[in-house]
């Protein structure tokens, strides 16, 4: 099952093909094929240039956040008091003022990167566990249906019908908002968003007639359930994740921003234009930066999701394999609201 | 028709249950208030006697047992800082946040509508572009972020507007405008959708055929038909606009139940905390009950399919 780089005009293999071929007995998708199928989405990737504009913020975000902190030292609590209050956008001052400096002469471009860290230290592990534990339960409510799955959308219901920030202030009061408390919170009020959507997914899957035959043939729910229901619903959960990583960002600024987040002397995004605030008048660039870092980020990660969304689903993948740009560039807006 | 409501009205109520006894364990977990409302040299005695006064030293089902009783009687409790009842505390609050969240919500709603239909009507026209940009913005602003800069750019920098405060109309504005990108960045594209699809039925043709023009079909034939989708998300983006609002209220100043629920935890006022939570949740119900009628009055294929789930 090589990649499918269909012509346009010729019908797409539905995922209802692919998924059925996958599910072959003895037929297991061995590694090769799998690196073979990355390297095909890699190259998707270079031919959409906005997605690879978005994928190349994204992975200077990673990379900031994993080296950044190392390659500032001391410079984001170096306080330079003779350097107090710098305007952005002049290199008199040295290199690390290049973004201003606040009211105690820290470099506004250090304690950037520096919150990088902390920020993408939140975001990342927040959306992981949600997504697998999410993912994991939905599924699972969706194969067996019946009460576990009744018992599990109520507690969806729950959890969603409570604005989620409201949740999140009131628990991060009870326990101290430290970086663990954050993330946990931030992944129970998400979990509910994979439970739905794997929910949903698992249960068409299961009445379809590959997961029959591996009934068939003895295999037992979470066997199927791994080898057969999981890798298809995959591509759509992993898109979806990547929405999510958008909203538990913006999630732990609020937080940091009203105080029950991320709480000095740590710093993230969120809780420097908090800090900003009160020198809005006199220091624009302490609350203006760090928003336009969240902006620049959660915007790329909205356009590789919706690129994603396009990429893994075979019925679609063509489209991006077309000759002109322009085309390519237009169609992933279009599909998100088919979806929705 | 009256078994659906039913159904709705228990399906919509566990979650309610839920919310009000998980805020009651959750406040108790705060902390003993005596910690915080008796100097810090009280005695043993003293901490002790607040504790039994304010009924805190009882096993906490029996404290529940008897809040809930309260809640029957529409009693509340009253507020440990200013000794004022809770409800009178929360119900003055709402209004504020009431007006907030009904105008935003209705002028999202209208501005979907027009620029939605707008952009269905002529794909990559400039409505189109409006509203694939502004759904954009709405899922990668962070609101809080969005305020300031506001507040910077006609506030600071140009002094048009206050930077806080409800006196006048202009104090709306910012708040508003805020709290209005991410419910009309959602519904926008909601509403394109629907219309897209909704236009390209047969009915449609058959308008136009019969000689409609645009403002006609859109109007009389597509919107109705459209309609639905976007109602079904509306409710949901009202319960985000309450996540909005505490944010909003907070930064502007608005003396409204996100605020007050903010300034409540951080006091560890537990009787207005729960009465403020018990408003919103009471109102978020109130308001999916009404959406999912609308929803069965609008479209009457609804009804049988919900009845079977």
């Amino acid at each position: 099952m090589a990649t499918p780089l269909v012509q346009p005009g010729h019908q797409p293999p539905t995922s209802d093909a692919v998924s059925e071929s996958s599910a072959l007995p003895g037929l297991e998708p061995p590694a090769a094929e799998a690196a073979e199928k990355k390297m095909g989405l890699f190259r998707l990737l270079l031919r959409d240039k906005f997605a690879t504009a978005a994928a190349l913020v994204l992975v200077l975000v990673g990379l900031t956040a994993a080296f950044g902190p190392a390659l500032m030292g001391d410079l984001a609590t170096k306080q330079n008091l003779l350097f107090a209050n710098k305007a952005p956008f002049t290199l008199a001052n040295g290199w690390e003022y290049f973004l201003g400096s606040d009211s105690l002469g820290r470099s506004v471009l250090a304690r950037l990167v520096v919150a990088t860290r902390t920020t993408v230290a939140v975001a990342l592990p927040a959306v992981a566990i949600a997504l697998v534990i999410g993912s994991l339960w939905g599924v699972w409510a969706g194969y067996h249906r019946g009460l576990r799955e009744t018992v599990s959308m109520r507690i969806a219901d729950v959890i969603m019908s409570f604005p989620s920030l409201l949740l999140a202030v009131v628990v991060l009061y009870v326990f101290n908002p430290s970086i663990a408390n954050i993330v946990l919170i931030l992944a129970i009020t998400r979990i509910p968003i994979y439970l739905r959507t794997a929910r949903a997914e698992s249960a068409e899957l299961q009445s379809r007639t590959f997961v029959d035959a591996a009934r068939t043939f003895g295999a037992r729910p979470n066997a199927i359930i791994g080898r057969h229901v999981v890798p298809i619903v995959m591509p759509t959960l992993l898109t979806l994740a990547t929405l999510e990583f958008c909203y538990v960002m913006l999630a732990e600024s609020s937080l940091s921003f009203l105080g029950i987040g991320i709480q000095p002397p740590d710093v993230s995004w969120g809780l420097m234009v908090s800090q900003g605030r009160q020198y809005l008048q006199t220091a624009w660039w302490l609350s203006i930066f760090p928003g336009l870092a969240i902006v620049l980020t959660t915007i790329a990660a909205n356009m590789l999701a919706a690129w994603l969304r396009i990429a893994t689903d075979p019925a679609q993948r063509w489209r991006l394999a077309l000759p002109r740009r322009r085309m390519i560039a237009r169609i992933p807006a279009k599909t998100i609201e088919g979806d929705k | 028709m009256l078994i659906y409501l039913r159904k709705r009205i228990l399906s919509s109520a566990l979650p309610l249950v839920v919310v009000i006894v998980g805020v009651f364990a959750l406040a108790r977990l705060t902390g003993n208030p005596a910690n915080l409302y008796l100097p810090l040299n009280a005695t043993e005695q003293m901490r002790a006697d607040f504790t039994a006064r304010m009924g805190l030293d009882r096993p906490l089902l029996v404290q529940m047992a008897d809040y809930f009783g309260g809640v029957f009687r529409l009693d509340f409790g009253e507020s440990l800082r200013t000794g004022e009842s809770a409800a009178a505390m929360a119900l003055r609050a709402f209004p504020a946040t009431l007006q907030l969240a009904a105008t935003t919500m209705v002028l999202a709603i209208i501005l979907a509508v027009i620029v939605g239909c707008w952009a269905a009507l002529k794909p990559n026209g400039v409505a189109d572009r409006v509203s694939s940009f502004v759904s954009m913005a709405a899922a990668s602003i962070p609101d809080f972020w969005l305020a300031i800069v506001g507040i910077w750019i006609f506030a600071i920098t140009l002094g048009w507007l206050p930077t806080s405060g409800v006196v006048g109309s202009e104090a709306w504005i910012l708040p508003i405008a805020t709290l209005l990108l991410r419910p009309f960045g959602v519904l926008v594209q909601i509403v394109r959708g629907a219309m897209v699809s909704a236009l390209s039925e047969p009915y449609i043709k058959l308008a136009r055929s019969k000689g409609a023009g645009d403002i006609r079909v859109v109007t009389h034939h597509a919107l109705r038909n459209a309609a639905a989708p976007a109602l079904t998300v509306a409710g949901d983006l009202t319960v985000g606009l309450v996540n909005g609002a505490v944010v909003v209220e907070t930064i502007f100043g608005w003396p409204g139940i996100g605020k007050l629920m903010i300034d409540s935890i951080l006091q560890r006022d537990f009787a207005v905390l729960q009465a403020a939570v018990l408003l919103t949740a009471v109102a978020i119900f109130v308001l999916n009950i009404i959406i999912d009628l609308g929803y069965a009055l609008l479209d009457a294929r609804v009804r049988p399919a919900t009845v079977k789930a």
